[in-house]
């Protein structure tokens, strides 16, 4: 990071003045161009990188208070084998679910290169002490989760308390630090839907980033609205622009409520044309879904076959 | 090493659109051959023959007005209920043949079918819904005129820049007043009106209410000169509009002109960066900048000009010049090689006065009218790219140091007919509009059409105003 950058979170007024001094989103402009970028028509061949490239992005995610051993082992299977009628599609990138959850998906997934994601930090409201939120992060990089997914303290955020939410960030980043000197990849939900102005998710964004954030996440996926097109592309160009101004490359992964092949492709025309083709990689774009994967399968047999089988042809996981 | 994602072809179908060889003059509710000679129209993106056109002769025009005047003792006496009728179903029609429409504009024009698809025909639908909920309200469009009367026979004459719309503009405000129309579209863009022409058969509009006549200079010219005609209302260059305000000079025919701009967008360093970088994109590159009220001047605060000037230059390397017909195309085809002669000269202008020139990598068709985005930077006032109207993709970039400043270089221009504003300062955005002198002042976006919203010019932009309560005075009385 430049010296610049760095000044920024020097001290709590600084690191104020900084993310107060970005410039402004206008509502209405941004809107407009992510509904002029979904107007974008991809087929044929530009269909198919889309597809098996939003396979390859796929956080395969399940969050319930329902989850079993059984449920998550169904899931990890899934992620390797996506469409097991066909074996040339590309395995899933990670499965996120909770931290007691890792073990298990980590056994079926044996050392195959898909990571395991572990939600972590009192998910998903993150109210708790932060020795609670350390521990529980702790508890799932012990358990072996090469990712964790962390929410920011959105009460702070909102009462303009950014240092307490920087501090947590760098310190739930150093308890993702293994004991061999590795260190699980860390992602920052910020919960846009709570956060609610375009302003604030750029605000949110500079602040991850500044605190060392590999990836940063739209949502929980337990808030109404999760992802939207919008909001990602704001998050998209504040990692082109921290990246521009000399800081590390971070990752963006929209979260919750993407269903459709449709609308996948619509988000990698936006980091197409936003932050650009560096972006177009599992290393540097995530989408966190479960129902979108059976999406994404049934166009891919639709574009290969030219037929158009039903959803019972696929698995249910 | 990330593979690249590049967009296939994806180019909307021409089946729906059933091009007839030739098309003759509209005249009383008939096709009728012209007495000129006939003239053949290009798609500008391939330089193929789409179709032959008749050329209306003076003859030709006076039959038309005569129509026009005929049909005139019966429109302007039926009940403005039933006038909004007619105006209804012409929208509803435009509606329900709307991408016929749009791949005949793009065929037609050379702009890109996003653009025919979602701005200009849904707008021309929206102008004859707009219009006919006026027909029956018209008591209420000027103030203290409680019953006011149409004017007659207007004669109108419009460009190839936007060609169904600037015919929507024209004959749905006129029709909703009870006139009735001559009107000559563009000689390179004939098409969409004759399909319009179509369209009010279909709607089964009494003869003579729309009359069009195609030619060029010398048919626009015999439409306003007629001395039967009432109302003149032309858009398209300044040059053409002085020669007009000249001809009616002296008679008692209204007129209202619609012409050329060279409008700022000024940028100030409080200014939400990204999206006043997509605004001055669709300011300037929006129909390869075919608009009269395009934002051809950026006015940079040099607080913020260089990172302005790189997020601008990267977004331009998104642009996708090509076939007009793809859904994907941003900026489409020139409309005509003269014009292209025009802007290519101009750009020429601007390199040897000193300007720097700058464009990114684009492949161009080798067949077609094409011009790459292209932007100026170290422009001043004095150069004739900050001066005269190019209407083309080529921006020039000055800079200002003070909102004094930057008022005073944005009106320093004889024309006056849009600038925007970009700040985050509400305040700063009343006192900006209140000193520039344009008729339309966008505020954080550019290019915002409505019917309901008056459009028109300062000085050699022209006068009178077209759209909403305003627009309907030119053609009542």
């Amino acid at each position: 990071m430049t010296a610049g950058l760095n000044d920024a979170a020097a001290s709590e007024s600084s690191l104020r003045q900084f993310l107060h001094g970005l410039p402004g989103v206008d509502q209405v402009g941004a809107d407009q161009r992510a509904a002029s970028l979904a107007t974008r028509s991809i087929k044929t061949s530009a269909k198919e990188f889309a597809i098996d490239l939003a396979i390859r992005m796929v956080d395969l995610t399940t969050l319930e208070g329902q989850d079993t051993a059984g449920k998550v082992r169904a899931l990890a299977s899934k992620a390797i084998h996506p469409d097991p009628a066909d074996p040339s599609c590309p395995s899933v990138a990670a499965v996120c679910v909770y931290p007691d959850m890792v073990a298990t998906a980590r056994e079926v997934l044996g050392d195959r290169p898909i990571n395991v994601a572990s939600v972590a930090t009192a998910f998903p409201s993150g109210r708790a002490a932060l020795d609670i939120k350390l521990a529980d992060t702790t508890d799932a990089v012990e358990a072996g989760a090469d990712e964790i997914d962390m929410v920011i303290d959105r009460g702070a955020f909102l009462t303009g308390r950014y240092q307490q939410v920087y501090d947590e960030i760098v310190a739930v980043k150093e308890a993702c630090r293994r004991a061999d000197g590795s260190r699980a990849h860390l992602k920052v939900i910020f919960e846009t839907g709570e956060l609610q102005t375009y302003d604030n998710v750029r605000r949110a964004s500079w602040l991850a980033m500044l605190a060392g954030a590999d990836f940063i996440k739209t949502s929980t996926g337990k808030v109404q609205p999760a992802a939207t097109l919008p909001v990602t592309m704001v998050m998209l160009e504040a990692v082109r622009d921290f990246r521009d101004a000399g800081g590390a490359m971070v990752g963006v992964k929209p979260a919750g409520g993407i269903r459709t092949t449709k609308d996948a492709i619509k988000y990698l025309v936006v980091v197409n044309e936003v932050a650009g083709p560096d972006w177009l990689d599992p290393d540097w774009f995530r989408f966190g879904a479960s129902t979108l994967l059976n999406d994404l399968l049934m166009q891919r047999t639709k574009l290969r076959t030219g037929r158009y089988s039903g959803p019972d042809y696929f698995t249910l996981d | 090493m990330t593979a690249k994602f590049d967009y296939a072809p994806a180019p909307e179908s021409r089946d729906i659109l059933d091009l007839a060889p030739s098309y003759g003059l509209f005249i009383n509710g008939e096709f009728t051959d012209g007495s000129g000679t006939a003239f053949k129209t290009v798609n500008p993106a391939t330089e193929e023959v789409l179709a032959e056109v008749a050329e209306a002769n003076a003859a030709d025009v006076d039959a038309a007005v005569k129509a026009a005047r005929k049909a005139f003792r019966t429109w302007s006496r039926m009940p403005g209920t039933e006038r909004a009728k007619y105006l209804f179903r012409i929208a509803r029609i435009i509606q329900e043949r709307s991408r016929e429409l749009a791949v005949c504009e793009s065929l037609d024009n050379g702009k890109p079918i996003k653009e025919s698809r979602d701005v200009d025909v849904p707008i021309v639908a929206a102008h004859f819904f707009y219009h006919a909920g006026w027909a029956d309200k018209l008591a209420y469009a000027v103030p203290g005129r409680p019953d006011p009367q149409p004017l007659g026979v207007a004669g109108q004459v419009i460009p190839w820049n936007f060609p169904l719309l600037m015919l929507a503009w024209k004959v749905a405000p006129a029709l909703a007043c009870g006139n009735t129309v001559v009107l000559k579209p563009a000689e390179t863009t004939p098409l969409t009106a004759l399909l319009f022409a179509e369209i009010c058969q279909q709607a089964d509009l009494p003869p003579g209410v729309v009359n069009i006549v195609t030619g060029a200079g010398t048919t626009g010219q015999a439409v306003v000169a007629h001395p039967d005609v009432d109302k003149v209302a032309f858009t398209g260059s300044t040059d053409v509009g002085k020669m007009i305000a000249r001809a009616v000079a002296g008679t008692d025919k209204r007129v209202t002109l619609e012409l050329g701009g060279k409008a700022a967008n000024v940028v100030f360093d409080d200014a939400p960066l990204d999206q006043a970088v997509e605004g001055v994109v669709n300011g300037i590159f929006f129909n390869q900048g075919h608009v009269c009220c395009a934002g051809s001047r950026l006015l940079l605060q040099e607080s913020v000009a260089e990172e302005f000037l790189a997020r601008l230059k990267r977004r331009m390397g998104t642009l996708r010049v090509g076939d007009p017909l793809d859904k994907n195309t941003d900026i489409g085809a020139i409309n005509s090689a003269e014009q292209l002669a025009r802007i290519t000269d101009l750009a020429a202008t601007g390199e040897a006065e000193g300007a720097g020139r700058w464009s990114p990598e684009c492949d161009l068709p080798s067949q077609g009218f094409w011009f790459p985005p292209t932007l100026f930077t170290n422009v001043s006032q004095a150069h004739r790219i900050a001066r005269e109207e190019i209407f083309g993709p080529v921006l020039s970039v000055l800079t200002f140091r003070t909102p004094a400043e930057a008022v005073e270089k944005a009106n320093n221009t004889p024309y006056g007919l849009s600038a925007g504003v970009w700040t985050d300062k509400g305040s700063r955005i009343l006192w900006m509009a209140e000193r520039l002198r344009a008729g339309v002042v966008w505020a954080n976006t550019f290019n915002k059409f409505d019917p309901a919203s008056p459009f028109g010019g300062y000085r050699e932009s022209g006068y009178g105003r077209e759209g909403g309560r305003h627009g309907l005075e030119g053609y009542l009385k």
